[in-house]
């Protein structure tokens, strides 16, 4: 029984995206990533913890910025990620989109809450409180709710090809606010703390602070990808399971 | 009017939902005059069909050729009436009537034709089963369209209802409309028949 | 009548003979906003000071309560599906109910918001910055509502879904909403952009509800 859709695209990238050559091609990439992700960590941490100076304001509890400013990127690239599957799946009904849109909605949510507990952490001793309803901060709280909204929203579904299709309209119109959120946040926190606080990026960073904190951020990324490929893996294995269940029902007895 | 210009064409056509495959390969013509029953059991697609063609659902796989009509061409009587138990039966019909274009019967007129004449301020929620599907019926004869895709149209109606079909199906197609038909029933002067089997 | 005008039109009959929904949503609203000084004391100072945040945030659960009818009732007899066929885009006939839901619930609360000034010690003119807030900011609320609504129509237990989605959206709202009241020297400056992010929004919300519907039947 063949299902004679449109002639697909003979390009590159509809080769390697198409759900079966995905299958293929990810399954040998997944132990090299995984060990190029554990050196660039061992590397990353080695220059975080010895091979970089402590500030000389806050300490030696500087380091935990070389947790909290790639989990804080990656919270936003992982959205960014989300958009980009959402246009996928809405503009090209591309088959894989709604797999990686739902793999990364998890994934950012936990990066979005690593964020704000590594800046929590970071917080607590720099400034005394474990939250400071700063401008940044703030707005990466408003992005934690819209991730675990689309989660839920995911989870409300019973057909996960309805649902990928919602949610993305949903991802669409967060993309869009998204801006206008931090753009309101800021302002709102300059009317109520006209002083700035002091966040990563306020001072001048010296190279021997910068290196090892793109190391931090390479190996992260690299995470997320590895963490994402599998997790796509998995629920294409999920996708197919249900379906033979579901042929073994229809099947007459 | 060229009699002879079919309305639809549609060209190995497949359509799933909720991963399952419904139908494939299924093609046919209809111009004016028509009326094509679409048979087949419980769950086989006849609905699905229809909402297909009404640019609901999506095709898996062929293609729907509407000919020189302009949009919008078609009226869809589906199983849910759209009937608001709180208006009147004359205000549900102007409803309908503003939202898709008056250009058919006028209301009262509609009401009587499918033997609701008289009841025009009634609330709709006072209607029964078969009367609501009377009223429903109504609709389609407040606004001219051409092609017709009828969900189980005998549904909930006795057999003076049955033939209150007929009689509005027959009229329809008198005036150069198409019908198609997902019924059950016996349908008088069919055009063709196509049956959808139940697949694997 | 034309199409438009008969879909806002039947939205508030059905309304006007619909039970007490309307009014029940204003108790609703009143009674947030009676409730607060239970919770923090009836200083008249600090209610003064907080009463603007307190009206806005009554006023947006109030509308985030309304949500779940926008279109449960027209998807459930089968409405929304025949709305497919009219001679109007899916787009009109969304922006219709977006403005009959304003009238419907923007209104109302904005009727009802003196009661709140008197309940939380506001002065006139504080209030009179509040009513006005309210007014241009409800069609922003009202607008993510719309798109919250429509994209859990298709659920079952959706109801409580489209608010946790359309709150963080309307952060802005808030924040430009009580800062047009509140923030000395701010509230030029909250005007301009509160009325922008009502017009975009409301511009922008009949096409991303209609994209939700259409995906929702498939």
């Amino acid at each position: 029984m063949t299902i004679d859709s449109a002639a697909p695209k003979p390009n590159w990238f509809s080769r390697l995206a198409h759900p079966g050559n995905f299958m293929g091609w990810s399954r040998p990439v997944l132990w090299p990533l995984g060990i190029a992700t554990a050196l660039l960590f061992g590397l990353g941490l080695w220059f975080a913890l010895f091979n970089s100076p402590a500030d000389y304001q806050m300490g030696e509890t500087v380091r935990i910025m070389y947790v909290h400013v790639p989990n804080a990127w990656l919270s936003q690239f992982v959205y960014g990620a989300m958009f980009v599957a959402a246009l996928g799946t809405l503009v090209w009904r591309h088959p894989l989109a709604d797999v990686a849109q739902k793999a990364a909605a998890p994934l950012g949510a936990t990066f979005t809450a690593l964020a704000l507990f590594s800046g929590a952490l970071w917080g607590r001793p720099t400034w005394g409180t474990f939250w400071e309803w700063d401008g940044r901060m703030t707005s990466t709280l408003v992005l934690l709710f819209i991730y675990l909204g689309i989660i839920a929203l995911w989870r409300a579904f019973d057909d996960p090809l309805r649902a990928g299709r919602i949610v993305a309209v949903v991802t669409l119109v967060g993309a869009l606010d998204i801006p206008v959120i931090k753009l309101s946040v800021d302002w709102w926190n300059t009317l109520h703390q006209p002083e700035s606080i002091l966040t990563a990026s306020g001072p001048k960073m010296p190279g021997s602070i910068l290196t090892p904190l793109f190391v931090m951020m390479a190996a992260f990324t690299l995470l997320f990808l590895l963490l994402q490929l599998v997790s796509m893996r998995t629920e294409i294995l999920k996708r197919r399971a249900e379906t033979l269940s579901r042929q073994a029902a229809a099947r007459p007895a | 009017m060229n009699l002879a210009q079919p309305l639809l064409t549609v060209d190995a056509l497949a359509l799933s939902r909720g991963g399952r495959l419904l139908f494939e390969g299924i093609g046919f013509t209809l111009a004016p005059g028509d009326l094509l029953a679409l048979r087949g059991a419980n769950g086989a697609g006849k609905s699905s069909l229809l909402l297909a063609l009404a640019g609901i659902l999506r095709p898996a796989a062929g293609r729907i050729d509407w000919h020189a009509e302009e949009a919008p061409k078609l009226h869809l009587l589906g199983h849910l009436p759209g009937i608001k138990a709180r208006l009147t039966l004359a205000e549900n019909l102007d409803f309908w009537r503003a939202v898709n274009g008056p250009t058919g019967m006028a209301t009262g007129a509609a009401l009587a034709t499918v033997g609701l004449g008289g009841l025009d301020d009634l609330d709709a929620g006072y209607l029964s089963a078969g009367q609501t599907r009377r009223l429903a019926l109504a609709r389609l004869l407040v606004t001219e369209r051409r092609i017709w895709l009828l969900d189980e149209p005998h549904a909930a109606l006795d057999a003076e209802g049955d033939g209150l079909v007929g009689r509005i199906v027959a009229a329809h197609r008198a005036t150069g409309g198409a019908v198609i038909a997902a019924t059950h029933d016996a349908l008088a002067d069919t055009t063709h028949t196509l049956t959808l089997g139940g697949m694997q | 009548m034309n199409a438009f005008a008969a879909i806002v039109a039947r939205e508030l009959k059905l309304a006007a003979r619909g039970g007490a929904d309307t009014l029940t949503l204003v108790l609703f609203f009143v009674m947030v906003g009676a409730v607060v000084p239970f919770a923090i004391g009836p200083d008249r100072t600090t209610l003064a000071r907080l009463a603007p945040g307190i009206v806005w945030i009554a006023a947006f659960l109030a509308m985030l309560l309304g949500l779940d009818r926008l279109f449960r009732a027209d998807e459930d007899d089968g409405t929304l599906l025949l709305l497919r066929e009219a001679r109007l885009p899916l787009e009109m006939s969304v922006a219709g109910k977006l403005v009959a839901h304003w009238l419907l619930t923007a209104l109302p609360v904005l009727a009802a918001s003196p009661l709140l000034a008197v309940l939380l010690a506001m002065d006139t003119a504080s209030w009179g910055r509040t009513a006005l807030a309210l007014l241009l900011g409800t069609p922003a609320l009202t607008a993510f509502g719309v798109i919250g609504a429509a994209v859990t129509v298709s659920l079952r237990r959706g109801g409580l879904l489209a608010p946790v989605l359309v709150l963080p959206l309307c952060i802005p709202v808030l924040i430009f909403g009580v800062a047009m009241v509140a923030a000395p020297g701010g509230s030029g400056a909250a005007l301009l952009f509160l009325s922008a992010l009502s017009l975009v929004s409301v511009a922008f919300c009949p096409f991303a509800a209609a994209l939700a519907l259409r995906l929702g039947s498939e």
